[in-house]
């Protein structure tokens, strides 16, 4: 009896601390959105004197000809086509390099490990990417995203790899399958878990990232998101409260994915996984 | 290993990521290597040897970018790795607001870095900032959270740790969860509680997902940059100077020899530890 | 490498020139500041002029689109759109597409990569200076030396986007001055008067903080604001060592070791303590409104900041004055002026005529005037004849006398290429005191030889 009582303290003082820790701040940053520009710049948790959410979005969706709006669309285009790309590759990548063990192993982990480590290098990037012509495209920006991904997707990907039993892969070889059909019809869907991880934060990467698109992919066209943020930090100038609406509306997205994916994760980890 | 599994773990399937690889990141960083050994100006470069190296380390900020890098990495991958664990195990357990609790520790994961900063950037306001407000009310002087030399690295790394907790927790949910059941079973079995199950079971056997934690955030928090960027850009003066901003100011300086000269400084010096680390955690895991 | 000897070429041009120096104004100041000057004409038949402009003197009738450059201040934006509302307007088969970049160092760093990567727009708006020099004008813009609306630039402009000899831009919009601006109010309130000596102004300080008022508004979360007071002091450096400029640029001359140069560090190491207590974590937007709504008594600045403070604040920028940043006498004072930034043309643009065409526009007194109905000067406009309009705010002819008077220099940019990178951290340090002048002095010494090695400057 102490027991259960003493839990429902602790998960009581942890919903309380989840409030403080992190809900004030998202509320900070709502409420900012719903003020008007001088109620904003007070910075408090006082509550707004007129909301004025609504007409704020308005204002920050319209910004320099609906900017927003195509972002939306070039980061939307971004994040799926990367994570495509990455999921497949990346898997594919670390089943050999989990599998095997031979003399390249070793320099395939240093490479691998390296490019968590290095930053990248942009300007000699842009230069490759010019002179194979995808400087300046969703093409060339989507293979950035991949290869700066790809270390952290392998990573992720060999270690639950190691927790999938050879076993199965020898079974499946005295069954006759092949490289591919192994891969394809048995370990990948193992994966799942794994992917679903992957998804959820490599999505959120890839459409948080500010850097990349900025360098690999400029013009007022190619807008992406983050890009958005940006510019408007220096035009709104003392304008929080569109400032903050921009934040919360470039939140949406990733939010969306995440009680979408969340469930995914959850569910997939707890029974799909396999024991070893 | 066998013929047959030679064939079947073709290294085909690396190809098309060892190609996307090679060309979009390992070319560029070869190219850099060559470039830090010269003076260029992106329009021409003439070789100077290694001018850059020595120029690099008279900066006067590199001595305290060095350290507040080694502070700032230990410091949010340590609190990392235990608010990690300790969320995982807690958030592993039965407990109602499980489902609830997951979601809110993670979600701080999905907002921008740059959104992040400029919000704890006003809530760090000296005077009104929405915590020393706060503080105020119960008589307490909050202290200029980002402006006083002495605590703004700190400062700067709590709310790295508040966006990073979220991805240690889940992936050591997913490690803790990996364990099998009949573990624990034998431990109850022997009659160890809660706090031996914790100790024998949980800790060593959610290693691999500990590994990745340890390594992932010691070198972002090696190579972090952005956040320090969006919420003090290295000052007041040099005090939250990284070795990853003092590039960046000198590659927006237009001098892309230095600036690639102190990126292959960083890379060497997070190799020398990120790599013995790293054997070293990979060698504990196999000896499971 | 011509380098060096391209800069003499420059900078004896500068030297000639600057006995005419009499008009002129800022550009903007430094890297991590705006890549563009805020400010600029204002006319009350700007309206007026837009609609009466002569319809396109249409020599081809073939649709050509434009692409242009400009950064994304506000002020910029709202000005930029009114000069291509207006071209476009007046050329119909000419469309401008305009792109934003960012502002500061990012926006060098961009400008910097579009040339390199042979991506540039046709037309890009710059900063003038030693930032325009860094650019490699001869290999990446077009050369407007013998473009006849150059007739129109006042001459102090020219040597500032000029290299061995030809001139590679046009201004766009009006010069500025650095200096402080005070609040009249309190000025009035405490009896004070504008000091003529630094020693007076140190005085005011005093009187102002007894009296409990912030007696200066720091914005130091804005790094760049930090380095006004010791950027501004160059009219008493040049007033004392009038060769400094160049003996600076060929290593000759220092910092630490010129007494008359040494004072910027040390001025500002004088106002430790004056200002308000949250000066790290105030933006310059922050010091603006303080100066407006008289939060505090100083804030020395640009006077680029005048068109926002018009923008955020009309009805209080009468009680807005301006002062030069004075010397240690009396008899010397006077103020240092930023050019506007400049209109380019890339090198490899496919429709020359055409970007001429707008630069043309852009650096003409109707361009000006169209300007200056959205935006507010921060000073004379660097285009001759395009005088300053009546309603123009007093702030900005507070700046008159000095030039009249002969009473200018420009800021060390526009005569030398070399500006270290960490000024700005620097003077934050000095500022905030953590670190003496005659330490920062030295360390700024050797920070700039980054720079004049970069730019391959003979004697470093």
């Amino acid at each position: 009896m102490s027991r259960s009582l003493r839990r429902i303290g602790v998960e009581t003082f942890a919903v309380l601390a989840s409030v403080v820790i992190f809900w004030i701040p998202l509320y900070f940053v709502l409420l900012t959105a719903m003020k008007s520009a001088p109620e904003a710049s007070e910075m408090n948790l006082a509550w707004p004197s007129k909301i004025q959410l609504w007409q704020n979005v308005k204002e920050v969706v319209a910004f320099r000809d609906h900017m927003l709006l195509r972002a939306f669309w070039n980061s939307t285009v971004l994040t799926v086509l990367s994570l495509a790309a990455m999921v497949v590759v990346c898997s594919m990548a670390a089943f050999v390099i989990q599998r095997r063990n031979d003399r390249a192993t070793p320099w395939i982990s240093f490479f691998v490990l390296a490019g968590l480590i290095i930053p990248p290098a942009i300007v000699p990037t842009i230069w490759v990417l010019n002179e194979i012509h995808l400087f300046k495209t969703m093409i060339g920006l989507i293979l950035v995203e991949v290869a700066l991904g790809f270390p952290f997707c392998v990573m992720l990907y060999r270690g639950f790899m190691a927790a999938i039993p050879r076993e199965i892969d020898e079974a499946a070889v005295v069954d006759g399958y092949g490289g591919y059909r192994l891969f394809f019809t048995i370990i990948f869907p193992l994966l799942q878990p794994v992917t679903a991880t992957i998804v959820v934060t490599q999505a959120v990467f890839v459409f948080n990232d500010f850097t990349n698109p900025l360098y690999f992919f400029p013009g007022a066209k190619n807008a992406t998101v983050q890009l958005t943020l940006y510019n408007f930090t220096s035009q709104f100038l003392s304008q929080w409260n569109l400032l903050f609406t921009d934040i919360l509306l470039i939140t949406i997205p990733p939010l969306l994915l995440f009680i979408f994916f969340n469930k995914k994760i959850v569910a997939g980890m707890t029974t799909g996984s396999v024991k070893g | 290993m066998t013929k047959v599994f030679k064939r079947i773990y073709t290294y085909n399937f690396l190809l098309p990521a060892a190609i996307v690889y090679t060309v979009i990141f390992i070319v560029p960083t070869v190219m850099s290597f060559f470039f830090s050994l010269t003076r260029w100006t992106l329009f021409k470069w003439d070789f100077i040897g290694l001018e850059n190296f020595k120029t690099f380390f008279q900066e006067p900020s590199l001595s305290i970018g060095f350290k507040n890098t080694l502070i700032y990495a230990a410091v949010t991958c340590g609190l990392k790795v235990v608010a990690g664990l300790l969320l995982g195990v807690f958030l592993t357990g039965k407990i109602r607001t499980k489902d609830y609790l997951r979601s809110v520790v993670f979600f701080p994961v999905l907002v921008s870095t740059i959104a992040v900063g400029i919000a704890f950037g006003m809530m760090m306001h000296p005077t009104t900032g929405l915590i020393n407000t706060t503080l105020a009310l119960f008589g307490i002087e909050g202290p200029d959270w980002l402006g006083d030399t002495r605590i703004a690295l700190l400062s700067v790394a709590a709310v790295d740790v508040w966006k990073g907790v979220g991805l240690a927790t889940v992936i050591y949910i997913a490690g803790i969860l990996a364990i099998p059941e009949e573990y624990s079973e034998a431990l109850q079995i022997d009659g160890g509680n809660a706090w031996n199950k914790f100790w024998n079971i949980t800790v060593p056997l959610s290693r691999p997902a500990a590994n990745a934690v340890i390594i992932l955030a010691f070198i972002g928090g090696l190579r972090s940059f952005d956040l320090i960027w969006a919420m003090t850009k290295g000052g007041p003066g040099f005090a939250t100077d990284v070795i990853a901003s003092i590039i960046y100011k000198q590659y927006q300086g237009g001098f892309y020899g230095l600036a690639t000269a102190g990126n292959v400084i960083l890379f060497l010096f997070v190799t020398a530890i990120v790599y013995p680390l790293s054997r070293y955690l990979t060698r504990k895991e196999v000896d499971l | 490498m011509s380098k060096p000897r391209k800069f003499f070429a420059l900078l004896s041009s500068v030297l000639m020139l600057s006995g005419l120096l009499a008009a002129c104004g800022g550009g903007s100041s430094d890297k991590e500041n705006e890549s563009s000057p805020s400010a600029s004409g204002a006319s009350p038949s700007g309206s007026a002029s837009v609609s009466a402009s002569a319809p396109a003197p249409s020599e081809s009738q073939e649709k050509v689109k434009l692409t242009l450059l400009v950064d994304n201040n506000q002020d910029t934006v709202i000005y930029t759109k009114a000069l291509v509302d207006a071209f476009q307007a007046k050329y119909p088969n000419i469309t401008i597409e305009t792109e934003t970049r960012p502002t500061g160092s990012e926006g060098d760093n961009f400008v910097k990569t579009r040339l390199a990567t042979g991506d540039m727009n046709d037309v890009f708006f710059y900063n003038s200076g030693s930032l325009m020099q860094a650019l490699n004008p001869e290999q990446n813009m077009i050369d407007l030396t013998n473009e006849p609306f150059q007739a129109n630039v006042i001459d102090s402009f020219k040597p500032t986007v000029s290299i061995n000899g030809k001139i590679y831009g046009a201004p766009v919009g009006s010069t500025m001055g650095g200096g402080w601006f005070y609040n009249k109010k309190i000025y009035a309130q405490l009896g004070l008067s504008v000091p003529k000596t630094w020693a007076e102004l140190m005085e005011n300080n005093k009187k102002i903080k007894a009296a409990g008022i912030t007696a200066m508004i720091g914005s130091y979360k804005d790094t760049w604001t930090s380095q006004l007071i010791m950027l501004a002091d160059y009219f008493n450096v040049q007033a004392q060592v009038p060769n400094f400029a160049a003996d600076y640029t060929g290593n000759k001359a220092k910092y630490a070791t010129t007494p008359a140069a040494l004072r910027g560090f040390q001025k500002l190491e004088e106002t430790v303590g004056y200002y308000n207590k949250d000066f790290l974590a105030t933006t310059y937007d922050a010091g603006l409104k303080m100066l407006a709504e008289g939060k505090g008594a100083h804030y020395p600045m640009l006077t680029f900041a005048v068109p926002a403070l018009v923008q955020n604040n009309p009805d209080k920028i009468d009680d807005i004055g301006f002062f030069a940043q004075p010397g240690d006498s009396a008899d010397q004072n006077g103020l240092t002026v930023w050019m506007p930034g400049g209109a380019y043309i890339y090198k490899n643009t496919e429709h020359p005529e055409e970007a001429k065409k707008f630069v043309e526009f852009v650096a003409s007194a109707e361009g000006v005037s169209i300007m200056g109905t959205v935006s507010k000067p921060s000073g004379p406009y660097a285009i001759k004849g395009a005088a300053l309009p009546d309603d123009t705010p007093q702030v900005v002819k507070d700046m008159l006398p000095y030039f009249d008077n002969n009473q200018t220099a420009p800021a060390l940019e526009f005569l030398s290429p070399v500006k270290g990178p960490s000024l700005e951290q620097i003077t934050v340090e000095v500022g905030s005191g953590k670190r003496k002048a005659a330490d920062a002095a030295a360390l700024y010494d050797q920070d700039v030889k980054k720079q004049a090695q970069q730019l391959g400057l003979a004697g470093w």
